[in-house]
Order: structure tokens, then sequence, then C-alpha cells
């Protein structure tokens, strides 16, 4: 396979708008897609890939957002769930990999098996940690990966430096961290709830429910079946350093406040109109349990050279 | 229905077969394997003499080599591949993608196993899986529940292995970073969750704590039992209420479902604990070989017996046992 033997470009990374994790009422997901577009995001990811019992929106109607999302010029991708366990689940995907309107993000190997031939994205919960997987993939119609949010600047400089042509690699920028799914629904059961009787209580949290240590530190966030961190991921401070290795997209995390304000923090800093020092004490202030970027550089998750946990 | 018994070291290895394991699985010692703890699993010598002493027994012997290679690390992965592969292992239990692609690249003949840690829980992910690795077995992750299983089991032309006892993993394995989100490692990256070397026990007026790269994730009073240090099992602040808020310190225990795990068509059944003593490996091992040979004897009158359960309980992590996923209410 030809590799890309070109030194890296510096050229400016794209920003993207990861799928809406949590359980919004359709009209303020409708709102909220009308909002980004008047934002200088470029590429925005779409779909429910936390719940299958989350139906306010069906695939047509993301397929009809993905519509007039490419109408107003920027790339739409259709983002799927991200752990398949029933008939139902797979029939969705299967119609949703079957659409070849749109590029489909892969985030369960499900996904992989019905895009297999033709373009798709391998979202982070997909395990590409190595050149092989990169190569195999990338043979199968990989275009674009997102990194597994524990890997740092080590592995992410190894596998960019190294990388089939034309496979662009995609960094979790700026939001809570996709850490673990689950069978089991944790907002249902800390609400005492069953899953199968959820009452959808999931809709309560716009932004996932907080789980703190027994000495107050903010440390995880449930979000139905899938587990986040309670502090929120920033790599904005990093900025040279992921334009340096060529790094070609940088996601932010959709929240129910301030989404807007962070895409144009994150432009601004691309534009150079901002100083990264300074976007970041901005970010603090939209990110209610404090900032983290350990993962970037081989430590713990939650750690942050920054200074940013809880002021 | 296979039995298949965990070796952290030679006893254990010696204990499963002596006892009633059809296939043993070990590790190397290094984070190639999901166990990778210290004073654990196999140097080459060592799993010379073990294959020996399980094949002339007819047992079968498996080596896990199921975490995630990075490419600083990636010649590790593929030596221990090809070291299983010339010691003659019986199967390889893989999980990454492009080690799969490794060994059935170059090793075409040894059998592959997908690994629980390859978070395959679907027909398509399994076939996928099957069409470019050949893969002839899966285990699947602790988050289908039974009927989920024997609805895979009709749908997938690959045989399937679930758990039946031990330590249960709430997440999808493969795919729960927790660990190293509290202290750099994970599963995936290092082969352990919540490695030794990053928790700290510590008394303290409030009782004794447990913390994970120095996050509290357990204060009990100093009469509780302190249980293997998973921060998944951890009691925290929940709305102003403090609970397990992810799950309670219970252990998986399938006996009380066996003529259901055989009547689904599971082809093998897995015990966990490679990590645990050569004692727990002969009890658990003892137990679940009788229970399965009077389960196919006669599945309809199958009944755990109270000494069973007796001998499990001792051995058993925290102070109760679960169905977990397989029974529908846990999820």
């Amino acid at each position: 396979m030809p590799m890309d033997s070109s030194p890296s470009s510096n050229r400016r990374p794209r920003l993207s708008l990861g799928p809406i994790l949590y359980y919004w009422p359709r009209e303020r997901v409708l709102d909220f897609y009308a909002e980004m577009l008047e934002t200088p995001v470029d590429v925005i990811y779409l779909g429910e890939t936390i719940c299958s019992k989350r139906r306010l929106l069906r695939p047509e109607d993301y397929w009809e957002l993905a519509e007039r999302i490419a109408a107003s010029g920027k790339e739409p991708v259709i983002s799927t769930l991200a752990l398949i366990e029933s008939e139902g689940e797979l029939k969705t995907l299967q119609r949703q990999c079957a659409d070849e309107r749109f590029l489909v993000e892969a985030n369960d190997l499900a996904a992989l098996e019905f895009l297999e031939g033709r373009a798709f994205v391998a979202g982070h919960s997909i395990n590409l940690y190595n050149q092989r997987t990169l190569s195999f993939l990338a043979e199968r119609g990989l275009e674009r990966w997102v990194l597994p949010v524990e890997l740092g600047r080590e592995t992410a400089a190894d596998l960019l430096g190294s990388r089939p042509s034309g496979v662009e690699c995609e960094l979790f920028a700026f939001g809570r961290l996709p850490l673990a799914y689950s069978a089991r629904c944790f907002t249902a059961y800390n609400r005492n709830l069953g899953k199968d009787d959820c009452q959808f209580c999931c809709g309560d949290y716009p932004d996932g429910l907080l789980v703190s240590t027994q000495e107050d530190t903010p440390f995880l966030n449930l979000n139905g079946i899938q587990t986040q961190s309670a502090t929120t991921h920033n790599l904005l401070p990093m900025l040279d350093e992921v334009m340096r290795l060529g790094v070609d997209l940088l996601r932010i995390s959709p929240q129910s406040r301030h989404s807007a304000a962070i895409v144009e923090v994150f432009a601004d800093c691309l534009t150079g109109d901002l100083e990264p020092a300074e976007a970041t004490a901005r970010l603090r202030s939209y990110a209610p349990s404090g900032l983290c970027d350990g993962y970037w550089r081989g430590q713990a998750g939650i750690a942050a050279e920054t200074g940013a946990r809880r002021d | 229905m296979e039995l298949v018994c965990p070796a952290g070291n030679l006893p254990s290895l010696k204990a499963a077969v002596d006892n009633g394991a059809d296939a043993v699985y070990t590790g190397f010692r290094d984070e190639t394997n999901a166990r990778h703890f210290a004073g654990l699993n196999f140097n080459e010598k060592q799993i010379r003499t073990g294959l020996d002493y399980a094949h002339d027994r007819k047992v079968k012997v498996f080596v896990a080599i199921n975490t995630y290679a990075q490419p600083s690390g990636w010649a590790r992965w593929t030596a221990a591949v090809d070291r299983a592969a010339d010691l003659g292992v019986d199967a390889l239990i893989l999980a990454d993608l492009g080690v799969l692609d490794y060994a059935a690249e170059r090793h075409p003949h040894i059998n592959l196993h997908l690994s629980v840690q390859g978070s395959a829980t679907n027909p398509a992910a399994i076939g996928f899986m099957h069409r470019h690795f050949g893969i002839r077995r899966v285990v699947v992750p602790r988050v289908l529940s039974l009927a989920q299983v024997a609805s895979l089991i009709e749908k997938t032309e690959v045989p399937v292995e679930i758990f039946g006892f031990g330590s249960l993993c709430v997440m999808v394995e493969g795919r729960c970073l927790l660990s190293s989100y509290a202290c750099g490692q994970s599963p995936n990256t290092f082969g352990a969750c919540s490695p030794a070397a990053h928790v700290e026990w510590r008394d303290t007026p409030q009782g004794q704590e447990t913390r994970l790269g120095g996050i509290l994730i357990e204060r009990r009073s100093h009469a509780e039992p302190a249980g293997y240090p998973t921060l998944c099992k951890g009691r925290y602040q929940v709305a102003g209420e403090l609970r397990h808020a992810i799950e309670e310190p219970t252990s998986l225990n399938t006996l009380d479902i066996l003529p259901d795990i055989l009547a689904a068509g599971v082809s093998a059944i897995k015990v966990e604990g490679r990590q645990r003593s050569t004692r727990y490996v002969t009890q658990v091992t003892k137990v679940w070989r009788e229970a399965i040979d009077a389960c196919k004897r006669n599945p309809q009158s199958f009944r755990p017996k109270e000494s069973w359960r007796q001998v499990l309980a001792q051995v058993s992590e925290g102070a109760q046992t679960t169905l977990g996923p397989y029974h529908r209410p846990w999820h």
C-alpha cells in the first residue's frame, strides 16, 4: 500500500461536531442543528449512537437533516449505534449502512461488515490501535478514523507517520470522554428502574448524570448505557503539536449549552485570531467539572496539564 | 459443551487438568494478555511443561494474546503469536484486528478464537471476524441476556463460548477505558484493570479508603470486607446519594441456569480467574465438571447441589453472586 511520505503539511485541521450523545427533545435537536449550521464547523456527525430505545428522531429524520447540512455546504456523516445486541438494532444499522448518499461512521464491528467495500469512518469505539489494523481497514474502505480516546500523542504520531495515503485522522478534541459501554442502563439503575422500564429518564439529564467520589471530586458521567468522564477533555492547548502531526479533523462533542461558542473558540484559534492559552481560559467556563488532557500526554485520562481541574 | 478453566501458573494448570477441565487458558508474562499481573503467567519452559501435561491427558491449551498492540510494542504481540504457534497450542485467543490479521496470514493452520476483549456481540460482527480471519470460536462479552445468546447461536456458524463463573465485568470487554481514565493503564493497553501499582489502601478515621491513581473509589467501614479494587464496584455520590453507581461488589455464577445454557447450544463455558489461587481453580473446576456432567445426563431434573453452592460461595469475590446480564432484570 502506498504510504504518505510527504512531511507533515501543517495544514489547518477541519472542525467536526460529534453526534449528540444525550437524549434531548426532538425540537431541541432540530434547533441545535439549525444553530450549528451558522457556525464554522465543517463536518457534522448525526444519529443515535447510545440507545436504540431513543426514537424521537428516526433514521429518516437524520437523513433529512443530513440533506439540509449538505445543502449548506457542510459535510454530514451518519453515525451509528455503538453497541449492537438485538436483531432490531442490527436491521436499523444495516439500513443506515446501505444508504450510500452519506458517509457512515462505524461504532461497532457489525458496521464494518455492512460497510466493507464503500468509504466509511471508523469511530473512536472501533479499536484501531496499530498500523496493521489501520492498513487492514484502509483496504476495506476506511476513509477516516477517530483515534481511540485512550491513545496519546506517541501512538498518534506513529500511526500518522505511516498512514495509508488518503486516510484521514480525527481526534476527539473537546467534550466529556466516552469511556465505556454496558448492557446496563446506568441512568435507569441510579433511578432504581430497570432498563426495560426506564421511563426514558435519561431525558432528565441533558448533559448526563454526574458521579462524584466520596470526597466530592467529579469523576464520571452516566449517559444511559455509556459511561463518560465528568471532566471535559480539551486538546486545544496542544493545537500546534496536533497540526504538526498532520491531524485532519478535530471533533467537538455536543453539550446542552455553549457548543456554538466552543466551535467559535476552536475556529478562532485555527485562524490565529485567538491564542490557545486565552482560548482555554474561555473554554474552562464551558466545562462545569473542569478540563482534562492526560490521555494525549500518555497519562491518566483525568490528568490535566493545564491546571484545569475544578478551581 | 466444553469446560474452559483458567491457569495463571503451572500448579493451577495441573489443578484444572486433574479436576476435569476440557481446556485451560493461559497467557505469557507480559502485557500481551488481559491478566498481566505480577508473578502470574507462563514463560516458555513452563508453558511447554504445561502443554505436555495437558496434552498427555487429552486436555487442550489455549493462549490468550488478547490486548491491543500499539506501534511501539507491535513486535511483542507478533512474537507472542509466533511463540504460541511454534509451541503447538490448541488455539490462540485474540482481540486486536491487526494481530488477528497477522496470525491468520502467518499461521493459517492455527485455531483462532475471538477473545471477549474483541467485543463481538452480534452475528454481523462475528461474521466479519470469521470471513476475514476464519475464527473458530467467539467468546461473547458479558452483555447479552441468555435469550440473546440463544438467538446469536442460531444466527452464526461460529461456535459460541460464554463466561459462566467468576468476576463480573459490567462493561463491554475491550471497550472499557475506566481504568486508564483513572490511572493511565487499561485492559486494552496494559492487560490489567485497576493495576496493583496504582492502588492505595489507607486506614483513616472515616474508614478504609481505596484509591486508584489517587482517586477515591471506595471508603468503607472497617467492618465491611474489602474486595478487588475495580473502580466500577466502588461507592460514589449520585444526585446527593451515596451508592454503588455502576455495580455492587458481586460476581457471576450461572449454575442455576446451566440447563438453559446447554439447551441454547453454547459450545463452551468459561471460568474467569487466572489471577486466582490454585485452590480456587481446583474447587471451581471440580464443581463445574460435576455440574455439567449431571446436567448433560438429565437436564430436566438438574438442580445445583447445596454442596456445590457452598464451595463456590467460599471462593467467590464479594458476598453475593448474580446471573448478571444473562438475567434480563439485571440490565
